[in-house]
Formats: structure tokens, sequence, C-alpha cells
């Protein structure tokens, strides 16, 4: 569709970029604070640093030392990135296996993953706590398999409608050639999977790394503890006056990795929350 | 071949079945069961019968609250959030040059974790009423239209981005015959756009609905100070941790029931929307 003439489309540019001030303001908002000293954050929250109220990088100095941030940061990618690569290996194994061998059990499997879809977390909540501690998986590495579990029900469901299209003709040359079961599936049928492999990395590891309530839970809010849990902890534990620079340096150091990552794979990103969509 | 594999059932499935049992299934059931008793801790559990489930609709103060206020900010956050992002879809397929860096703009608050995102929305509005002496617990309209904000400048963008790929999938005859036609680009809208991207207007209507009924980090975030303005997840999580004392087998009871109507309700709209894309699908 054309727009009426440069008129027109000059005030679509206006339109958007006044969006786009206002979908960025918040952002810009905690950043120019956590440029600023303590009491001017609370006094005049909407104003620039001026020569007065600018302190430099103190703030991040600051938000550094004091909340074990770079723990709990370290903590959260250790889990993110070792949950996900679980998650990818393991769920893409048990799709084929459901896919391929068709009787009742693998049939109820299916359903019961999808199933789990459905569910809230705070149905499972209390009770999950108990196994968690019961079975010793109060733990970084424990955790790891928590999200192998609550990760299957998406990912096995996303995986699976994949393996359906793939032509079973092209396993069954590999088994010709004397590849057994493990090695078709990592030299055959992984490669093939590769694009929903990426969907279903980004997916998870986007929801395990802003993730809250489970590690919360799970982890507790002590030296195992993630990014979310230390920030929430942070900006509303009741230990006498809150150091206001620090929080804000806080949550602009919790934003920064994210939207970094995501300026370098955009395309995949977007790509796959709307395959997530689309299919969840 | 299949032979094999089927003997290959402990490496390809065991683990993933082992984790999915320890930490969903056998929860998910227990969960059930201790919704119809009292309990301190899971394994130990005094069967009370409906008890519980009398109990949050009848003498408990918050369930139906939160739940009333779950479902209104339901409802204003599906209308607001996608009115907005299909009118930015709008904006953004009319061919003009430069539009891809606005898309990354309006998608970037959908990255940020839920915690984030209340803590920043908390600041800001507080330091919005803090010109006028109060803050967001002080009345709970505020803490309502805090959350309608905070979930609009979240979720446009990522609803944007479907009704953007809605949009460019209609044909371009068909918007070139409406234009031979003589329809206004209003009527062009009406007639030809929004019946084209139905599908996508379903799945995001569906999409907002679960995400507004479920929300819980960005509510504890913004609001949880405010006991006023918690919605029915943050309601559950409350009645599970915030007590102690002799009743504290009756809260945890309580709680569980709380949680089994949720899942209910959130099992009732997953299948309003299968049918939904069902139906849709014979259509085609």
């Amino acid at each position: 569709m054309k727009s009426r003439g440069s008129f027109g489309r000059g005030l679509v540019y206006v339109l958007l970029f006044l969006i786009a001030v206002v979908f960025l303001a918040p952002i810009v908002i905690i950043l120019i604070n956590s440029l600023k000293g303590n009491f001017y954050i609370s006094s005049s929250p909407f104003t620039f640093p001026t020569e007065e109220t600018f302190v430099g990088f103190e703030n991040f100095i600051k938000g550094f030392n004091q909340s074990d941030f770079m723990r709990s940061f370290a903590n959260s990618a250790f889990i993110t990135v070792a949950s996900v690569v679980g998650i990818v290996l393991m769920t893409s194994m048990t799709a084929w296996y459901i896919v391929r061998i068709r009787n009742k059990f693998t049939r109820i499997l299916y359903y019961l993953f999808v199933f789990s879809m459905v569910v809230p977390f705070q149905m499972v909540m209390y009770t999950m706590t108990y196994f968690a501690f019961e079975f010793r998986l109060n733990n970084p590495w424990g955790i790891v398999f928590i999200y192998l579990g609550f990760g299957a029900g998406l990912s096995v469901f996303m995986f699976s409608g994949f393996i359906k299209s793939i032509p079973r003709e092209i396993e069954e040359a590999a088994t010709i050639d004397g590849c057994g079961p493990v090695r078709t599936f990592f030299t055959i049928i992984f490669p093939i999977l590769k694009p929903t492999a990426i969907t279903v990395a980004i997916l998870n590891a986007m929801w395990i790394w802003n993730d809250y309530l489970l590690p919360y839970l799970v982890l507790g809010s002590g030296e195992n503890k993630t990014l979310p849990v230390a920030v929430q902890m942070a900006l509303t534990g009741g230990y006498g006056n809150k150091d206001m620079g620090a929080l804000m340096a806080m949550l602009v150091l919790a934003i920064l990795p994210i939207i970094i990552f995501y300026l370098f794979c955009q395309k995949y990103i977007i790509r796959g929350v709307v395959a997530g969509a689309v299919k969840g | 071949m299949y032979k094999t594999l089927k003997k290959y059932f402990p490496v390809f499935v065991i683990p993933t079945l082992a984790a999915f049992a320890i930490s969903f299934a056998v929860p998910f059931v227990m969960g059930v069961y201790l919704s119809f008793t009292e309990f301190k801790i899971v394994s130990e559990s005094n069967w009370v019968g409906l008890a519980n489930y009398i109990r949050i609709f009848t003498t408990d103060e918050t369930f139906l609250y939160s739940l009333w206020l779950t479902v209104k900010f339901t409802v204003v956050s599906v209308i607001t959030v996608n009115i907005i992002a299909f009118s930015i879809a709008l904006l953004l397929t009319k061919g003009l040059k430069g539009t891809n860096i606005f898309r990354t703009v309006f998608f970037v608050p959908n990255l940020i974790g839920g915690i984030v995102l209340g803590h920043i929305w908390s600041l800001i509005i507080n330091g919005v009423l803090g010109y006028f002496g109060v803050d967001i617990t002080y009345n709970p309209d505020y803490g309502f239209w805090g959350l309608v904000v905070l979930m609009n400048w979240q979720l446009i963008g990522y609803m944007m981005i479907i009704y953007i790929a809605g949009i460019q999938n209609i044909p371009d005859n068909l918007n070139e015959a409406a234009a031979i036609d003589g329809a206004s680009h209003f009527q062009t809208l009406i007639h030809v756009t929004v019946p084209m991207v139905m599908p996508s207007v379903t799945i995001c209507t569906f999409l907002t609905l679960t995400n507004s009924f479920k929300l819980f980090d960005q509510n504890l975030a913004l609001n949880g100070k405010a006991p006023e303005s918690s919605l029915l997840a943050l309601d559950i999580y409350k009645t599970f941790y915030d007590h102690t004392g002799l009743k504290l087998a009756q809260w945890h009871g309580m709680g569980q029931a709380k949680a089994v109507v949720f899942f209910l309700l959130v099992a009732l709209i997953a299948y309003v929307q299968l049918r939904a894309t069902r139906q849709k699908e014979v259509e085609h």
C-alpha cells in the first residue's frame, strides 16, 4: 500500500519516532539515574545528571561490590547454558524416539508432555520444591535437571512436530551403512533439526535466564542465587537505607547482557519467539 | 533399525522422563491430592474432603477478590495490547524505508525479565507519584493501571511482530482489487486487512490472555507491598508462604486448592483456544 504523498509519510515517521521514545524512555530513565548521586535519584528522578549530581560509574562499582552481582550473574549464566544444552540434547532424542517408536506408551508420553504446557507453575510449586529438597536437587546442577523436566513439554512438542516431516528413508539408509541409533541420531537427524534446535534453545534460554520463582524456591537467596533473585532481594530487602544508586546500576547491569545478545542474534530471536508463539 | 532403537529406551527417553516425573508429573498428582487435605509439610497430610474448596470460595478474604481483579486486568490488557500492537503493525507495513529499526526497538521490552521489568516501572511510577506525596500502594487503582501500562509495554512489541507477519501474508492483488473498486484506505482496512489477519488476531488474543492471567513476576516486583493489587498467581503464592502459626496446615491446603482452581481456569482457556484454532483450520 502506498502512502499518501510525502506529508503522510512524514507523519508516519513522526508517529513512529514518538512511539519509539515512549518505548525506550523507561530504560533511558534507569540509565541516567544510574549515573546520578544517591540523593538526587529520589528527589528528582526525571532530570538528566548535572555537574552537581553526576557521579560517573561510582554506582556501578557499588552495585558490583554490594550485591554479589558477579556471583549471581555467573550462577545464572551457568544454569541457563547447562539447562539449554541439556534440554536441546535430551528432548530432541526423546522426541525422535516417541515419533519413530509408535505404541500406546509413547503416545501417552507425548500427550503428557503436551499437557504439562498448560499447567501453571503455581499448581506444582509447593510439591515440586519438596521433591527438589528430598532428592538433593537444591543446587545449580540439580536445578538443571529440574529445568529439563519443566522444559520437556514445549521442547518435545516442537521437536516432534518437525521430526514427523523427516522421511524415514534417510535414517534407513544410514542403518544399512551400519550406524547404530545413537550415531544415526547425531550424524543424520540432529543436523536436520538445527533450525528447530535454535528456536528451542532461544525460547528456553529467555525463560530460564529471566525465571524468578523456581530458582528462588529451589536455590534460595544464598550463595547459589540467580540474577533475578539477587535483583528482587536488593530492591525489596529492608536492610536500613536502600542505596538507590547501586540499585539503578544493578538494573542496568541486568538488562545490558540481554540487549547485547539481542543485537547480535536479533533475527533468530524474533523468528524463534514467533515460531514458539504459533506452535505453543 | 527401529527394533534396535527400541532397546535404546534408557538412553533416549529415561533422562527426560525421569526429570519430567520428578519435577512435574509426581508433584502435579500430589498437588491435586493435597488440595483435599491439610498439611504442614507434604509428607504429613490429613484428609479434609472439600473443606479447602469451600473455604476459598466463602471465608477466604482474598481469593475471589484477586480472581475478579485478574479477570478485569486480563480483559483490559487483551484489548489495549492488541489494538495498539495492530495499529503499530499497520504503520510498519506501509512499505516505508527504515522501519526495521523501529521493529527492533519496539521488541526490546519483551526480552527483559518480569522481575527487572517490574522494578523499572515501580521506580518510574513511584517517581511520578512522589511529586504528589504518595506511592503505588496509596490507591489500588494505581497498582491496577500500573500493571496495565507495564503489560502493554512488555507485550506490544511481541504481538506487533505476529501482526506484521499476518499483514505481510495478505496477497497484494487483494489490496489492488480493493483499490480498483474504489475502496478508501479505511474500507480496505475493515474489509480486507482485518478479515485476512484473523488467524493472527486469534493467536495474539490467546497469548495476551494467558500471559496476563498467569502474571506473577511483574506483579510481585511492582505491587508486592500492596495486598490489594495481588493477582491470582501472587495470591496463591502468598497463601502458601506468607503465613505462619497454628493454622499453617489449613493455609497450605487452601493454597493448593486455589492452585487447582487456577489450573482448571488456565486449562479452560487453552481448551477454548484449541477449539478456536481448529475451527479456523476447517474453514480454510
